[in-house]
């Protein structure tokens, strides 16, 4: 099969990867780049634990094939810190205690992030920060704690460091 | 484990038909969203994958006031569900939209998409039928446009031949006193519907029924019309009795199949009670509107 050549942008780095058009996202970043902090749980767009965001839209990158996302910008839960400062979501997780085995931690994050970019500081109500991370499933049941995390982002409780 | 292809990316419409024209065992993808699932299962195994995700011709929403919304088929149904035109005009595909799997798979998966895949299940398959909306699909060698009603033709098929890509879905501008209402019936908010209704009604000037729709989701092939409960409702009246004779159609009418997640009888009982449900629904959005 011959290898296609995927150049993109990774949490704001410059890649080029040879690949086989077959490969899923989720392989790419972790097993070529490295970005393991990208979780693969079901393989069938259903746990959200794959959760990246690409071009700012959050997609499940076990279902996703590397090679449409030429040119394109993605961001995995390490690009959310900046010079060596965790995020206002990381830090708001940390303080709510919004995890447990953490498994699902990184696409719960990908996908609050797109979130809480998406209000441009409107404040959501509860049944919206729920909707906005149907998609991930956390089974160690913590969502209480996780909304309450995102509820305090969006309420300006945290402020980029 | 998917197995090898070749990749072909079209640089626009024209090369992505020809390209298709010319490979025999070859399937399409866009955002893939269902295709990648059973590529990865090993039941769909081509040797060429066509990819029509960067075909930016065929992503657009356009509305015209005489000649209704036009959606083209590499349009993400996240577009649609955050289209103030659309949340305008036809709020049911909004809230369809809004409970079609999960957030992340309506920012990649395309209407286009869902429909050429055909799953009975499908969310946008009956309520579009419902709406009377058309498809147009084609090949290098021409166009075509059919009632969506009559595109299914079974399980994960369609008229759609060799060489056809989706183009367009058309829905015209509804007529004056019209409501359409939709609901699938799961038991997570993100799954695909164990049974879903949609239906439509568009009333005349002395309040009796001008038309009906009714169109059932995972209750059979296709999505399914139930055309026997549809008639018996035009010209009428409309009241709650007719309703809930119009479900007892449905609930006969219907070819549901069991599954792990429901028998039979269960869905059977089910698509009767939320045919009566969105009729009326839709009953009272057409009263109210002007």
């Amino acid at each position: 099969m011959e290898k296609q050549l995927l150049r993109f942008k990774v949490n704001g780095d410059e890649y080029e990867v040879y690949i086989n058009p077959k490969t899923l996202l989720a392989e790419v970043i972790r097993d070529h780049l490295g970005f393991t902090g990208t979780k693969r749980g079901c393989e069938t767009v259903s746990c959200g634990a794959c959760t990246v965001n690409v071009n700012g839209f959050s997609v499940k990158s076990c279902s996703v094939l590397a090679i449409q996302c030429q040119d394109m910008d993605v961001t995995t839960v390490e690009g959310l810190e900046k010079n060596g400062k965790l995020s206002p979501i990381q830090r708001a997780f940390l303080d709510n205690g919004s995890y447990q085995c953490g498994f699902c931690t990184p696409g719960m994050l990908m996908s609050s992030t797109a979130f809480l970019e998406e209000l441009k500081g409107e404040v959501p109500t509860e049944e919206k920060i729920r909707e906005s991370i149907e998609g991930n499933v956390c089974r160690c049941t913590g969502y209480n704690s996780i909304v309450r995390a995102i509820d305090a982002v969006a309420q300006g409780k945290y402020k980029e460091e | 484990m998917i197995n090898d292809f070749h990749y072909l990316k079209p640089a626009s419409l024209k090369e992505a038909l020809a390209m298709y024209a010319e490979h025999d065992d070859c399937k399409v993808i866009c955002g893939g969203q269902s295709l990648l699932i059973v590529m990865r299962q090993g039941m769909v195994a081509p040797e060429y994958l066509l990819d029509i995700k960067h075909v930016k011709e065929l992503s657009y929403i356009k509305f015209d006031e005489k000649d209704g919304l036009r959606i083209g088929a590499t349009t993400t149904h996240r577009e649609i569900e955050k289209s103030d035109i659309i949340a305008k005009k036809y709020p049911v595909l909004v809230a369809m939209e809004e409970k079609l799997a999960s957030i992340q798979t309506r920012n990649w998966g395309t209407i286009g998409g869902n429909l050429a895949h055909a799953d009975p299940a499908g969310d946008p398959g009956p309520v579009l039928i419902a709406l009377n909306a058309e498809i147009k699909f084609g090949n290098s060698g021409g166009e075509k446009v059919v009632p969506l009603d009559e595109f299914f033709v079974d399980y994960f098929e369609t008229q759609m031949e060799h060489g056809d890509l989706v183009l367009e879905v058309h829905v015209p501008t509804p007529e004056p006193k019209f409501g359409c209402a939709y609901q699938k019936f799961n038991l997570l908010d993100s799954d695909m519907g164990i049974v879903a209704a949609a239906a439509s009604v568009t009333l005349n000037a002395d309040g009796t029924c001008k038309d009906a729709r009714i169109v059932l989701g995972n209750a059979g092939p296709i999505p399914l019309r139930v055309t026997k409960a549809e008639d018996l409702l035009k010209g009428k009246k409309l009241d709650d009795a007719l309703f809930a004779q119009a479900g007892t159609i449905a609930s006969e009418e219907c070819a549901p199949v069991a599954d792990i997640h429901a028998s039979e009888e269960h869905r059977r009982h089910v698509l009767g009670v939320l045919t009566k449900r969105m009729l009326k629904k839709a009953f009272e959005q057409a009263q109210k509107s002007a």
